[in-house]
């Protein structure tokens, strides 16, 4: 008699724990044949106002992590994911890509981690500056992470999308909320996992799994979500637009409508760091 | 060296401390100034129109509105009232220029017409400095040596980026985004059009831009250099006018991009307006910045600072040092050092030379700062105001003082845009930041110490855009300028700066 497997149940990866929603729903999700493979979290509301929490507290000590260290960390993530990419791959599968496609995928993700890795040290030093002022300042400007971001992941290229809106962030020493893709969260429910083994503290990056209809209303007018990365269609970027204004919330929203290749050498940029960094100047005298 | 009369008492290691403070130097009413008026013509025109395409337009709708001198409520110059067909107008205008001149001209050609700006600025820089007087209340000795020279080396600093836009985003490619529609405050007329109209024309984008309507008339004297320095027509554009002309602009279908300077709640008035429009946006709002001295700091040059950041402009700057936070050891001293300085601020006619504080921008305004200061005093806090005489006529108000400040007072969280400082104390260098941060805004802060550590420490604490050490109110135009959190996003000045004019490709 053939042995009956063992089904993993999906939680989503908040505040460095595996959690189910705390409003108890979940959403089947199936395969691309159709069939049941599990049931997802359907976050709510609460759950994402309990994720920025988790972020808020992460957030200062992720700040003052050295570039070096989050380099390493990052690393570390890319690491895991690598050692993990035939499981990874079978997520991305199960919304139907075919196996060179997800393989694909991991893969490109895998190496957007690295290489956002690599610049955790190094964007300060191109972004930053030195200004001639004409009186007697050592005037210069350093950036800073605006501090949590919110994360809203397309259903294309459910992992790379996610890898390639969160990384940038986390790269400078923002804390994220993430919303997964809805249509495929798996991948999102897996790389929780990795996550939480890759020297990441807990809290740093948070992922959400549910339905955008009800999760944007709060993104957009969350007041210490200070800026929103994502993908969203005309009428939930005037939704975010709306909201945002309330807190002079920073955008940056990709037209779902102008199908963004994640696969792209632009998909990966210094300037996706900036996105979500302050700049400040500081005027130091110069002489006794 | 001769020996010092208190040579033998050092000698035997006793304190040499007098305990008697040094004398104060307060002259009162001993001597009174003569006055001292700047006489330099400002040039005036009776009537302005709107510079649209190079040319000076009469308003479609024929209707003009008056300008006055706020120093004493006189009439200065009508200027035109724009409406919608206006605008529409000067866009059309911005964009056939950008599509058939400037966007094709190279880097340097640019350069060179920004450079020209400059240098006929500063040959009519004293003409400007009185009209800029005349039109805003602000002191003569302030627009003459700081807002038209500032203006002035904005455009000669953006002059040069203009053929080396190769190095303002590395690694990638950048291109102008088109046109853009800004509006701009009235406390720094001139310089805010020249913090807005300098990076967008450098990075090639032609612009459409309104100036407040208490302060029109040293823009369109600004649109007279312009076609002086042979700007092609259509380049820059200027439309007056109130609100519903910002709105306008704000809303048009043509800019590519919107950059505001102005109170946060009109800035969050513009951006609901513009959501799903997906238009680009800067934002430059308002602040309620920490002014924070720490018992180390050379106290007098500290109440130099605190004074020139509070009542510079009569307190008319967003990044004013408007919440004086001091270490609570030294707090009664700068206390009795502010109130003595303060008794020797000459308020009064702005064109006189010697006069510190002019006159309060408009009526409207003058009420909303005496709305302010009157909940100060209802809600407990101590008031110290300067008994000087006050000219009969024109918009005055005195410099304020508020002690016993706490940090859930109005006067401690609003922004009051006028001659007013509310002042907290702190014990430590950790609740010093707590309350500096305490605040949705985040544009700028100071901080006065003798220790090198404990400004970069602070500096890497405060959540603001500019941190000014034992100093404030400095600008450059290669010092990036803007807010954290509600005090806005994007640069300006700077590499930073230009970047938010335009696009990677």
């Amino acid at each position: 008699m053939s042995r009956l497997p063992i089904t993993k149940t999906p939680k989503v990866y908040v505040g460095g724990a595996f959690i189910r929603s705390e409003s108890a729903r979940v959403f089947p999700l199936k395969d691309a044949a159709g069939n049941f493979y599990a049931n997802i979290p359907q976050c709510s509301r609460k759950d994402l106002r309990n994720a920025v929490e988790a972020a808020a507290k992460a957030g200062p000590g992720w700040a003052k992590r050295t570039g070096y260290n989050r380099g390493q960390i990052l690393y570390r993530l890319g690491e895991m994911l690598e050692a993990r990419a035939g499981e990874m791959a079978d997520a991305i599968q199960l919304g139907g890509a075919s196996k060179a496609a997800a393989a694909r995928e991991v893969a490109a993700s895998v190496d957007r981690l690295i290489h956002y890795a690599g610049w955790a040290d190094k964007f300060e030093q191109v972004l930053g500056s030195v200004n001639p002022v004409a009186s007697p300042y050592f005037n210069f400007t350093v950036t800073e992470p605006m501090g949590i971001v919110g994360v809203i992941a397309p259903d294309t290229a459910p992992l790379l999308a996610l890898v390639s809106l969160f990384a940038p962030a986390i790269t400078s020493g923002n804390t994220v909320v993430a919303l997964a893709s809805e249509t495929q969260p798996y991948p999102a429910i897996l790389l929780g996992e990795m996550l939480a083994t890759s020297d990441l503290p807990g809290g740093v990056v948070n992922l959400l799994t549910g339905f955008r209809k009800e999760m944007l209303p709060t993104f957009a007018t969350h007041t210490h979500l200070r800026a929103l990365c994502g993908v969203a269609s005309a009428d939930e970027r005037k939704a975010l637009a709306l909201g945002a204004a309330e807190s002079v919330k920073r955008l940056h929203l990709i037209k779902v409508e102008d199908q963004p290749d994640w696969f792209a050498d632009t998909a990966q940029s210094l300037y996706a760091i900036r996105d979500t960094l302050e700049f400040k100047t500081t005027w130091h005298p110069i002489g006794a | 060296m001769p020996a010092a009369p208190h040579s033998s008492k050092r000698a035997t290691g006793k304190s040499t401390r007098v305990t008697r403070p040094a004398p104060e130097l307060i002259f009162g009413d001993l001597w009174e100034y003569d006055p001292a008026p700047e006489t330099a013509d400002p040039k005036l025109k009776a009537r302005y129109d709107l510079f649209i395409d190079g040319k000076f337009v009469a308003p479609k709708s024929g209707k003009y509105f008056d300008s006055i001198n706020p120093a004493n409520e006189q009439k200065l110059a009508e200027i035109a009232l724009a409406g919608a067909a206006d605008v529409d107008a000067a866009f059309q205008a911005a964009r056939r220029a950008y599509d058939h001149v400037w966007s094709r001209m190279p880097g340097r050609e640019r350069a060179k017409y920004l450079f020209r700006i400059a240098r006929l600025l500063q040959d009519r820089a004293r003409e400007f400095a009185v009209a800029e007087t005349l039109d805003g209340g602000k002191p003569i000795k302030e627009s003459r040596d700081f807002d038209v020279p500032m203006a002035a080396a904005h455009f000669f600093y953006h002059a040069g980026w203009a053929d080396k836009l190769d190095y303002v985003a590395p690694g990638r490619r950048v291109a102008p985004l088109g046109v853009v529609g800004q509006v701009i405050p009235w406390n720094f007329p001139l310089l805010m059009g020249a913090w807005k109209i300098a990076p967008a024309l450098a990075m090639g984008n032609c612009v459409v831009l309104k100036p407040a309507e208490t302060t029109s008339i040293t823009c369109l004297k600004l649109a007279e250099i312009m076609q002086d320095a042979g700007l092609p027509p259509g380049v820059v554009n200027f439309v007056t006018g109130a609100g519903e002309v910002g709105a306008a602009v704000m809303g048009h279908a043509i800019p590519a991009k919107v950059a505001f300077t102005g109170s946060t709640e009109v800035g969050k008035i513009i951006m609901r307006s513009l959501a799903g429009s997906d238009k680009r946006m800067t934002m430059e709002l308002g602040g309620k910045a920490a002014n924070i001295v720490f018992d180390d700091a050379p106290l007098d040059q500290a109440v130099e600072g605190i004074v020139n950041g509070i009542f510079f402009n009569q307190g008319h700057v967003c990044c004013a040092g408007s919440r004086l936070l001091v270490h609570e050891s030294v707090a009664e001293r700068v206390l009795a050092k502010l109130k003595n300085r303060l008794r020797v601020l000459r308020v009064g006619d702005p064109m006189d030379k010697n006069t510190d504080l002019g006159a309060i921008n408009s009526r409207e305004q003058f009420g909303k700062i005496r709305e302010l200061v009157e909940a100060g005093v209802k809600e407990g806090a101590e008031m110290f105001q300067h008994p000087c005489r006050l000219p009969a006529k024109g918009f005055y108000f005195r410099p304020t003082l508020f002690s016993g400040v706490s940090m859930s007072h109005r006067i401690a969280r609003e922004e009051i845009f006028g001659p007013v400082l509310s002042i907290l104390t702190f014990r430590t260098v950790d609740e010093a930041i707590e309350k500096a941060n305490n605040t949705a805004y985040g544009l700028s802060a100071g901080v006065w110490t003798d220790k090198g550590s404990r400004i970069l420490k602070m500096s890497t604490e405060l959540k603001a855009g500019v941190v000014w050490a034992n100093t404030y109110n400095k600008f450059d135009p290669a010092s990036p300028f803007g807010g954290y959190k509600e005090s806005g996003f994007g640069r300006e000045g700077g590499r930073q700066g230009l970047l938010d004019y335009c696009q990677l490709v």
